[in-house]
């Protein structure tokens, strides 16, 4: 009974905080405006975790609550809600990575005039993705998915002096709406042919076409940042730095792998669809880690590490092990909130966006450098934090696939197998690049002119010249959030976890030797590299592949060329026919009548003797017609 | 029984009043024409019709009357403005206003 009220509310409270938060003025420096502001937001996230808590302790069974909504003709939708134990898990991250991105936002951006919609967004983002966690119908998830979609693009482009904030929140949105086209195209696909939208009905329904799963597969590239939609995700950095660790940890990324992670039945059924997902993941894990290498934003190295990390996701689903993905899925929101955070620690103590700016920062900051370890090392996967047992999980997985006996066909999981192996080796390198270029070495002087970039904190450089650790209101998320990145991927060892995310038991096998050996390999060479000549990027080793690292591989340019451009041209022809030939066509027929009514006119004008012998002349005519037909006739 | 005498008066008036409306340019004697073309025609009615004949052309009479109260008054409001009746002067030409 509690479950039932509690599970709507799950992503009610929050939506509604956010719109609640949406009428107050935006708040001008007066601090009772923001104090009221910040309290709806923080009071949204906590009743969210809250609930989640609620719900964890409360329920033993997956709780499901339908109410009739709709039909489209004999195709009801629901306002259903089903949350599994697995569901929980999620929403306690989104809610838990909310809460203390609501509570960090509050220090950073506390000089913001527009605080009051931004904290009003991040409630009406979380509520969207809980509703998407928390939905049991296609097109209710598709309302928080959409949601999600808008809420990322007013958060992106929320810092207007930055000049490519708007772009990049533009880019985002239209990059993720292409995907969404897929996406609605394949839930109606799936909707229709199933007879109804609820998913545990759609999941039912065997022999899904595989054309539908690719077109939902679409939409998860999109706002899961895969190949080749993925473009979006490392220029949305000009967002706030707190808005990164909420897109990039708990919302937006991870509902395209929960989505999939929903319907996993489905994908099971399709090899085909689980091919294109593989390699799909693969390219994208490669093609991030690789990117990442040679950044020289610390918010984009991050970005890209993103990117790699959800193609560990993607490869595990499509190996056919949702359980790797969730948990790494988990693990990531830890330790990816806590690294974008402290990088927002980092860039309001430096100033600057730019790791060749920074450097020596270990002294002067030990907290957030410890964070940053914590952090970086669960990324990279170093035993015993949480990426190193989620990540095991995933090469697991994909070795196991490689057997050809799981529901992914046996090259697949070569595929992924060798491409998250690739992947661990390459972590580990941006990994130790970033961690000394940053905090090792010593420190670099700052100038007045070294504020650009994505530096979306740079009006505290003038004021506190000396990089120091940040104070409570931004520390204290950043401690509490290196606990579940170090600690989370040993909750692999219970066996409540276990059973929610239908997890294998960790083994420590022989086989966790090989990514171990990379690990080091990666970690060491950077470091050997940053030895060798140190103040110098170790990046500098890709030689002449550098600038097409940092460029993403140039796939903005090819997109720009290929896409772009071709479509600008093709609307500029039909804006040109419709001006050219539509509108002068009906332009011409008004304009022709007018002359033909104007020569008209200037005939029957005529003084008025001529006018009377036109008259006359005429009755004359009339007269003798008439005439001469009476006497015929 | 042929009531020539009428029906060739009637033609003759006629004949003159066209020959007015043609060839005259002061406005007032255009209008004396008119007149004339008129009471041929109330003649033909009188003389070809029984009682028919008669209330129609009661009916010319009241709408001549009607017609040179208008048309000398209209003539009269036009001599205020340019000081002239010639009907053949009179300007036609001014452009439409653009709109």
């Amino acid at each position: 009974m509690t479950a039932d009220v509690l599970t709507p509310l799950l992503p009610g409270v929050p939506l509604l905080m956010g719109l609640a938060g949406l009428l107050l003025p935006p708040g001008d420096g007066l601090r009772a405006r923001r104090r009221s502001a910040a309290l709806l937001g923080v009071t949204g996230a906590a009743l969210a975790l809250l609930i989640t808590v609620v719900l964890l302790v409360v329920v033993d069974e997956p709780v499901e609550v339908t109410y009739r909504w709709v039909s489209f003709g004999d195709l009801p939708v629901t306002l259903g809600f089903a949350l599994g134990p697995a569901a929980l898990y999620v929403a306690l991250a989104v809610s838990v990575v909310a809460l203390f991105v609501q509570i960090y936002s509050i220090e950073y951006l506390h000089r913001d005039r527009r605080y009051a919609p931004y904290a009003a967004q991040i409630s009406l983002f979380t509520g969207a993705m809980l509703l998407v966690v928390a939905a049991d119908d296609l097109i209710l998830l598709l309302v928080g998915w959409e949601v999600m979609g808008a809420c990322s693009y007013l958060l992106i482009g929320h810092d207007r002096r930055l000049p490519e904030a708007p772009a990049a929140a533009v880019k985002a949105f239209v990059v993720t709406r292409v995907g969404d086209v897929g996406f609605l195209l394949g839930i109606a696909w799936l909707g229709t042919a199933a007879g109804s939208f609820r998913i545990s009905d759609i999941i039912a329904h065997v022999g899904a076409p595989t054309t539908a799963l690719l077109l939902v597969l679409a939409g998860v590239a999109g706002k899961s940042a895969q190949f080749p939609l993925h473009t979006w995700l490392p220029d949305a950095m000009a967002g706030p730095t707190p808005i990164s660790a909420l897109i990039h940890a708990a919302t937006m990324v991870a509902a395209g792998v929960y989505v999939v992670f929903r319907l996993f039945p489905l994908f099971a059924g399709s090899p085909g669809a689980l091919a294109v997902l593989g390699v799909m993941a693969a390219v994208t894990l490669l093609l991030g880690a690789l990117s990442a290498t040679a950044q020289d934003d610390i918010k984009r190295v991050l970005a890209w590490s993103t990117v790699s990390q959800i193609g560990y996701m993607t490869g595990a689903l499509a190996v056919g092990s949702p359980a790797a993905a969730l948990f790494h899925l988990l693990t990531h929101a830890a330790f990816k909130a806590l690294l974008f955070l402290a990088a927002g620690a980092v860039i309001h103590a430096a100033g600057t966006n730019l790791m060749s700016r920074m450097g020596g920062l270990r002294k002067p900051m030990p907290v957030t450098f410890w964070s940053f370890v914590v952090g970086l090392g669960a990324l990279a996967g170093v035993p015993p934090l949480a990426g190193f047992w989620s990540k095991e999980n995933v090469l697991v997985a994909a070795a196991h696939a490689t057997e050809g006996d799981g529901p992914a066909p046996a090259w697949v999981g070569w595929v992924v197998w060798v491409a998250a192996l690739a992947g661990v080796a390459i972590t580990a390198w941006y990994a130790t690049r970033l961690l000394l270029r940053t905090f090792f070495g010593f420190p670099r002087a700052r100038a007045e002119q070294w504020s650009v970039g994505f530096d979306d904190a740079s009006y505290e450089v003038y004021e506190e010249p000396e990089p120091h650790d940040p104070p409570g209101l931004m520390r204290w998320p950043v401690v509490l959030l290196a606990v579940p990145a170090a600690l989370l991927g040993l909750a692999a060892f219970l066996p409540a976890f276990r059973a929610a995310l239908e997890l294998d038991e960790p083994h420590l096998e022989v086989a966790i030797v090989l990514p171990l050996v990379l690990l080091v390999l990666g970690a060491g060479s950077s470091w050997w590299l940053w030895r060798a000549a140190p103040g110098v990027d170790p990046a500098k080793a890709l030689g002449r592949l550098r600038p097409l690292f940092a460029a993403g591989f140039r796939l903005d340019d090819l997109q720009d060329r290929f896409l772009v451009r071709p479509v600008r041209a093709l609307a500029q022809g039909v804006r040109l026919t419709d001006e050219r030939v539509v509108d002068a066509a009906v332009e011409g027929t008004g304009t022709s009548t007018t002359r033909l009514g104007a020569v008209l006119a200037a005939a029957h004008r005529a003084a008025l003797p001529r006018a009377a012998v036109a008259v006359f002349t005429g009755a004359l005519v009339l007269g003798v017609v008439a005439a001469i037909y009476g006497a015929t006739s | 029984m042929h009531a020539v005498i009428p029906y060739v008066t009637a033609a003759l008036l006629f004949g003159l009043g066209v020959y007015g409306v043609l060839r005259r340019r002061n406005a007032i004697l255009v209008l004396m024409a008119v007149e004339l073309m008129l009471n041929a025609v109330n003649l033909i009615l009188v003389t070809a019709g029984t009682l028919s004949g008669g209330v129609f052309a009661l009916f010319v009479i009241v709408l001549a009357a009607a017609e040179v109260g208008v048309g000398l008054a209209i003539i009269l409001q036009y001599y205020r403005m340019r000081a002239a009746v010639h009907v053949d002067e009179v300007v036609l030409h001014h452009e439409p206003e653009a709109g």
